[in-house]
């Protein structure tokens, strides 16, 4: 297998005479080489604004922003290219998705969540909610991490008109059945949109299999910039439903009065949109493209199995969440102590972890728990990170 | 161990992080509990990971004397040695002392940094406002 760790100059970093074992990739994953230069090139090479100006380099930065949109779609299998909006991030895309839908509410409608979900599928439709009147449930989380899929069913009727649940859980790993969940939800009439945010660097994507609304996600979590994001959206979904932000780019005609709209994905993308965050998600995903991401990613579920399985034989560790499929995350505390201590020690050790409520406290909530400590993982851990992480934790233990 | 001197010339001798996470975990363990009874939301510290509690009092003398809790041990261990600084001082050397370079000289530096959100910052904060408040009181 060739060692990825080569292609991300800050895993050679050290800290206090040793390399960084990164184990926080859940919260943002490192920038191999060839997303970094793509970034400095583009800068040094191409800047221009988009799609108005008739010159060269406007030319080269649209077709730049636009073979990156074209990327995203053949990278989690949209059917069209035009269903792919550059967002901020996997938040402003669940945002944006909880704005335009405020029309399609009622008063007595229901807004079905989980209990596993990122603040950011909870709070913009709480905040939707409040707007037209609608209720928020959620689907229950088993003492394992799992979603509780009878509890989903018992809730699911026809005044469900949302469904939104997250592909992978970030606090606990747990990889959710979407496929199944998304079909019973349109069958039952609802919208239904998919946080992939944890799910990009190690889940096989089909749109067209997976068969939502909405999909989303952040860049930043799969090797590219902060600041890019995507939701992808149903094509006859999107022509149906109206903007948000106003303003340039998305526009057809503008007098005083009245504007009439470009059509998806334009009309969701008002203003100068971030080019070279669109570039480095281009970049990452080309990146991705060349590895043999199947391979890697079985080594990475092996390495995982394999640490929980000497945590498991480590004194006063609790897993939390043992669900049966799982991916990149394992979530614990050490019994007696404080998740923030745990993480502490750990960062003297060189092992970069995260510790706290993983902006999900429903959930903390739903297990009674403060917060746990998690280490995320990515396709360019290695057994030897593993390792050290384990040793590390083995001596964390004795302070405590 | 009641004495900042005394603090400083043991922190001389750890040799690595170990030795002085040991001793800062000891100082922690040692922290007297508030009683439950003290632990109300009105003297909880926000923001924070971890939970900090948090009573001030006068001395007969004038000095104050303030009590803290955590529920995490390294910060109970913190909270030690902010106290050793600044617990039964005369407020205004309580105002004046600088806690960033007691911290920058004992290598804990970073347990005071914005991301940390152990609430240590804030707890700092909270001595020196009712140190200050104490010397300006509010004219009745």
């Amino acid at each position: 297998m060739r060692d990825m760790r080569s292609d991300f100059p800050i895993l050679s970093r050290q800290q206090n005479g040793q390399e960084i074992v990164y184990l926080d990739n859940a919260a943002t994953t490192q920038k191999p080489e060839a997303v970094i230069d793509a970034i400095s090139n583009y800068y040094r090479m191409h800047n221009a604004n988009v799609h108005r100006a008739a010159h060269r380099l406007a030319e080269e930065a649209t077709a730049l922003l636009e073979e990156a949109r074209q990327l995203t779609q053949s990278f989690i299998g949209a059917e069209r290219v035009e269903e792919i909006i550059f967002t901020r991030g996997a938040t402003e895309a669940i945002n944006l998705v909880t704005q335009i839908l405020d029309g399609r509410l009622n008063a007595g409608d229901q807004i079905l969540l989980t209990e596993l979900e990122h603040h950011s599928n909870i709070v913009p439709w709480q905040m939707l909610a409040k707007r037209c009147g609608a209720s928020i449930e959620a689907v229950k989380v088993t003492p394992d991490g799992e979603l509780d899929i009878a509890d989903f069913y018992q809730k699911l009727s026809s005044k469900t008109k949302i469904f939104s649940c997250n592909h992978v859980s970030n606090a606990l790993g747990t990889v959710n059945p979407v496929t199944e969940l998304v079909q019973a939800a349109r069958s039952a009439g609802a919208i239904t949109l998919v946080d992939g945010a944890q799910a990009t660097l190690h889940q096989h994507l089909d749109m067209q299999a997976l068969g939502c609304d909405f999909y989303t996600f952040s860049g930043h979590k799969m090797y590219a910039p902060t600041g890019i994001g995507v939701l992808y959206g149903r094509a006859e979904l999107l022509e149906t439903l109206p903007p948000w932000h106003g303003g340039g780019e998305m526009i057809e005609q503008v007098t005083m009065t009245t504007s009439t709209y470009q059509k998806a994905p334009y009309k969701f993308e008002a203003g100068t949109p971030n080019i070279c965050g669109a570039v480095g998600l281009g970049a990452a995903i080309k990146y991705l493209r060349q590895l043999p991401i199947n391979d890697l990613v079985a080594d990475e579920n092996r390495i995982l199995a394999e640490t929980i399985g000497e945590m498991q034989d480590l004194p006063n560790i609790q897993l939390i969440g043992t669900p049966k499929n799982r991916s990149a995350v394992i979530s614990f505390v050490v019994n007696g102590a404080h998740h923030h201590d745990v993480g502490t020690l750990l960062n003297e050790q060189g092992v970069a972890v995260r510790t706290g409520h993983h902006c999900a406290m429903p959930l903390m909530q739903a297990l009674q728990i403060p917060g746990t400590v998690r280490a995320s993982f990515s396709l360019y851990n290695t057994k030897a990170d593993a390792d050290r992480f384990i040793a590390a934790l083995q001596k964390t233990i004795t302070f405590l | 161990m009641t004495d900042l001197e005394e603090l400083r010339t043991t922190f001389e001798f750890f040799d690595d992080w170990e030795d002085k996470y040991r001793f800062v975990i000891d100082l922690g363990k040692e922290l007297d509990d508030l009683p439950d009874a003290d632990k109300t939301d009105q003297n909880l510290i926000h923001g924070c990971q971890s939970q900090v509690w948090f009573t001030a009092d006068h001395n007969d003398d004038g000095s104050l004397h303030f009590k803290l809790d955590s529920d995490a041990f390294i910060v109970r261990g913190l909270i030690g040695i902010v106290l050793i600084a600044l617990n039964n001082k005369p407020a205004q050397d309580i105002v004046e002392f600088d806690m960033d370079a007691l911290f920058t000289e004992l290598e804990l530096i970073q347990h005071l940094s914005q991301t940390r959100g152990n609430g240590l910052r804030a707890m700092i904060a909270r001595i020196k406002s009712v140190s200050h408040a104490y010397l300006n009181p509010e004219p009745i």
